[in-house]
């Protein structure tokens, strides 16, 4: 099998994003990232089918040279699974927004998720819609200022990451657009990983929403507010790596190491692999002031896959049926014969 | 007591009682008994949305029509020979399905003052109160016969109650001369497996209710209903909604394509999806989707990656996919979308049967967006149906509307088994090679049928994308404004190519005339029965019906200009005679519509005719 590069990914297509807009990043992380995972899984590219729904972000399957599919505004979900159930073998990535994803598609997100398909989400999330032009999503801030919210939301953010958790999802990393060395490593384990993986890349709009996501983005300030989690890795950030993560017995908490009597052996330990998805809970909770907001692989279990499970069962089924074409299917059951 | 055998043509029965009084199922064993005995027959269930509603109520009352002959019959009858009964409601809610002549069989223990002030009868004998006193009256204390035949099965009162429909249908196996052998084989099929236990009381119910009714001077007479000359061959009877699922399996294993089935339960459409889970085996796959949206997406999506796909529903379903249709037309996929119909708008009535899902088959999306039209018109022919629908989706690579009706999907009728080899391989148009510049052209179309290739992702080199964007012929997105003309007009030529694909009308009766009696779908029993009654009265007129409705056989035009008057005859207001006139606005149409949630009645049907002379 050839090599692929990452200009094997690219297509013909000019990519209409704004300049500085951070969808740019993150397909240019994704073009990276699929070579590896070609290497590493022996794929083909013609394996490979990008989906997406509606939105800036959605316009990321027309960009890719692989298989593609720009559907509907929030049925990606939907036909990702579609797809994946169809032909287990293709290896199914999804790009969406958070309106997409949160809003209109919701119902089918949390489904997707529950039942562990082995897709590959990209969840874009900007805090806004920008194809519209700038109306408030399920995921700004309460409060935000937009074109359909001019004296503030009154509704509560979703955090795409409880949500993920909240429906037993068996894979959540969360990055930001311009991190894209972390991205390539997420995008390569959740490739790695049979079930539905779900990767938050809190993007920047720069027209609608610039700077949402500053304080974790900003190189001045982000090692203080934010953490990279790696599984077996201690859960320490911070500018000078002084700063980590404990559990108090009652809940986690961000300390300094070497004040009020913590040591480097009282940090935690990331394990992504741990089904306790109370701790993934907490970590994907974490937000400042008192915390650093984690990015990174939050959890990666194993867990049935639900293009495996159909796939087995038909298989099974075959094997034990007396029933093998139609017509064994018509001359079934009650039948009469007329002499 | 000597009771007079009477040979008749054929007899309509009505089984009716509470939802839970088990009165789909008696119907059915009945059905299934008859077809067996080698009888014509045709069957209405007539059912509550209800699962349970309050009991002895007429909000409550299950009922199920069987229509058995000696020849073949096409209706579940207009009106029954005997009603069975089992409760004051159930005979206050079907009284006025009684012929002059029929039998009502009631069990006297339900008619106590409470039931029948719960069913909402206020005098003293409900015979006299409903007017049908002058029918032959058969009042039998069914619930005590039953304990009675119990008694010493060790079975508790609950249960023993559960076989009065059996005891009921002991004694209509009697009245109309049904070998009980029959029904012994399918209560052994029945509970055999999951409740042996209850195999020998049901047959002890069954055969001491056919013993109760052959010494019971209260019946007069029993009548015997020959056996139909069938042509040869191997028989069953079968459903609208199974018929459904099979010819989607046939569609599949003749194309060579696994089935793949996304869908939301919706009444009455459920038991395709249902039907399709059992059958595995053949490699289909059922995803029992979050929404009616995730149904056809996700069938969308198995149709990308290149399975036969389906998504099944009814009226209120459909009503959600249309966004998904749009895109299925848009992306050009195969795709067979079965709409079993149900009385509307909104929720409706969903137990009833309606046909007033055709305009939104036909009109009911955004832009311009032609989707092929097609109707079975019996239980049987939903095998054809499904089959040719799929086989079109397949091979014009489109999504296709399959409108059945709840009255076909929960009928049933006798069908003579075919053969696989009499049906034709379905060939897709799949991608195989690749043009000179090495780059698959995804919208490119084949000149005679102006189908575009399929190329199945995993398909090295033809990597391509689709999507809900307009685009050119290659696939790249273009809002110029002559390039979505064309396109929109590609779209269109292309559907109505299929045309060329489906047979022609054939007109029953003289190619000229008077008047022309059109359907199409579920009401072809009634209108053909009509149409022979009117000709026993001497009318000279001819019939037509639509299996395929858009687009419409090439001949339709030349059909309907022999006749100086049409008349369109369908459950709505009007859809398909609309339709017509706007293809053909120089024909004469008539409108006969029908909006009650039942089907038509024969009688109707003859006194529109003869309006329309």
């Amino acid at each position: 099998m050839a090599t692929l590069s990452f200009k094997d990914f690219k297509s013909d297509q000019e990519v209409r994003w704004c300049p500085g807009c951070g969808d740019h990043a993150v397909l240019a992380a994704l073009q990276r990232a699929l070579p590896k995972v070609s290497s590493a899984l022996n794929y083909e590219k013609e394996r490979y089918v990008v989906v997406s729904g509606i939105g800036c972000s959605s316009r990321l399957p027309y960009y890719m040279d692989t298989y593609g599919f720009h559907s509907i505004h929030g049925r990606a979900t939907a036909i990702s699974t579609g797809i994946k159930v169809a032909n287990p073998w293709l290896t199914v990535w999804q790009a969406c927004g958070d309106g997409d994803a949160l809003a209109i598609g919701g119902n089918h997100f949390i489904h997707a998720i529950r039942r562990n398909i082995d897709i590959n989400i990209i969840l874009f999330h900007n805090q806004i819609y920008g194809l519209t032009k700038g109306q408030y999503s399920p995921t700004s801030k309460f409060g935000a200022i937009t074109k359909t919210s001019p004296y503030g939301t009154v509704e509560h953010p979703f955090n795409p990451g409880s949500l993920v958790l909240g429906a037993k999802g068996t894979f959540f990393a969360r990055s930001l657009d311009v991190e894209l060395k972390l991205n390539e490593e997420i995008m390569t384990a959740a490739a790695l990983h049979d079930g539905c993986s779900v990767m938050e890349m809190l993007t920047n709009c720069v027209i609608f929403n610039d700077g949402a996501h500053k304080t974790l983005s900003d190189p001045a300030v982000k090692a203080d507010h934010t953490i990279v989690l790696r599984h077996g890795e201690k859960m320490i950030f911070g500018k000078d790596h002084d700063r980590g993560l404990i559990y108090d017995g009652r809940k986690i908490r961000a300390v300094h190491i070497g004040e009020g009597g913590f040591t480097e052996d009282d940090i935690l330990v990331h394990d992504a692999h741990t089904d306790n998805i109370g701790i993934h809970m907490a970590l994907a909770d974490m937000k400042g002031p008192d915390y650093p907001v984690a990015l990174g692989v939050i959890r990666d279990v194993k867990d049935i896959t639900y293009d495996d499970g159909v796939r087995d069962q038909v298989k099974d089924v075959m094997q034990k049926s007396t029933i093998h074409c139609v017509d064994d299917l018509l001359r079934s059951g009650a039948t009469w014969e007329v002499k | 007591m000597q009771h007079k055998v009477i040979d008749t043509k054929d007899v309509v029965i009505r089984f009716a009682g509470d939802s839970g009084d088990g009165m789909q199922l008696t119907g059915s064993l009945f059905a299934n008994m008859s077809a067996i005995y080698g009888n014509g027959l045709s069957t209405f269930p007539d059912y509550p949305a209800e699962i349970r509603a309050p009991k002895g109520t007429v909000a409550g009352v299950s009922g199920f029509q069987v229509h058995i002959g000696s020849e073949d019959v096409s209706t579940p009858g207009d009106f029954c020979d005997m009603l069975i009964a089992m409760n004051p409601a159930a005979l206050m809610a079907n009284a006025k399905w009684c012929k002059r002549t029929a039998m009502i069989l009631v069990d006297e223990d339900a008619f106590d003052e409470a039931g029948l002030r719960k069913a909402g009868f206020k005098e003293e004998n409900p015979f006299v109160e409903l007017g049908v006193d002058d029918r032959v009256l058969i009042v039998s204390p069914v619930t005590t016969l039953t304990e009675e035949s119990l008694k010493e099965s060790g079975l508790d009162t609950k249960t023993v109650h559960k076989c009065k429909n059996m005891f009921t249908l002991g004694m209509a196996c009697f009245i109309f001369d049904r070998p009980l052998d029959y029904i012994f084989q399918y209560v052994e099929g029945k509970f055999g497996k999951k409740h042996p236990e209850m195999v020998e009381p049901n047959k002890k119910v069954l055969k001491d209710g056919f013993n109760y009714a052959a010494n019971l001077q209260m019946i007069p007479d029993t009548y015997h209903i020959e056996q139909t000359h069938h042509e040869k061959g191997l028989y069953r009877n079968i459903t609208g909604n199974q018929a459904v699922a099979w010819g989607l399996l046939a569609a599949s294993e003749k194309s060579g394509l696994p089935l793949f089935c996304g869908s939301y339960p919706i009444t009455p459409a459920t038991a395709i999806l249902e039907e399709l889970a059992l059958h595995k085996s053949l490699g289909a796959k059922t995803l029992q989707a979050e929404d009616e949206i995730a149904g056809i997406c996700t069938a969308i999506g198995a149709a990308y990656a290149g399975d036969l796909a389906v998504t099944t529903t009814s009226g209120p379903g459909l009503s959600l996919k249309s966004e998904a249709l749009g895109l299925a037309v848009m992306a050009e996929l195969p795709l067979v979308v079965v709409d079993v119909q149900r009385a509307g708008p909104s929720t409706g009535i969903p137990t009833k049967t309606e046909q007033t899902d055709l305009n939104q088959a036909l009109y009911g999306r955004n832009g311009e967006c032609p989707i092929p039209v097609v109707a079975p018109h019996s239980p049987a022919h939903c095998f054809e149906m499904a089959f040719q629908a799929s086989k079109i989706a397949l091979e014009h690579m489109t999504p296709v509307m399959l409108l059945s009706e709840g009255f076909l999907g929960n009928g049933s009728e006798p069908w003579k088994i075919p053969s696989m080899s009499s049906y034709p391989a379905i060939k897709p148009p799949f991608a195989t090679s690749l043009p000179e510049d090495g780059k698959f052209h995804p919208f490119e179309r084949d000149p005679q049928t102006l189908v575009r290739r399929w190329a199945i992702p995993g398909q090295k080199g033809f990597e391509h994308r689709v999507g809900g964007l307009e685009k050119n012929h290659n696939g790249v997105l273009s809002s110029d404004p002559a390039n979505h003309a064309l396109m929109v007009a590609e779209r269109e030529a292309k559907v109505q190519k299929i045309a060329d694909y489906i047979p022609q009308l054939e007109v029953d009766g003289p190619a000229s005339g008077k008047l022309l009696v059109v359907g199409w779908g579920g009401t072809f029993g009634h209108i053909l029965s009509a149409v022979s009654a009117a000709r026993e009265e001497g009318l000279d007129i001819s019939r037509v019906h639509f299996d395929y409705i858009y687009p419409v056989p090439r001949n339709t035009e030349k059909v309907l200009s022999g006749f100086q008057k049409v008349l369109v005859c369908e459950l709505n207001n009007g859809h398909f005679a609309n339709y017509l006139h706007g293809l053909f606005p120089q024909v004469n149409i008539v409108k006969f519509g029908k909006v009650q949630g039942q089907p038509f009645l024969v009688s109707e049907l003859v006194d529109a005719i003869k309006e329309a002379l």
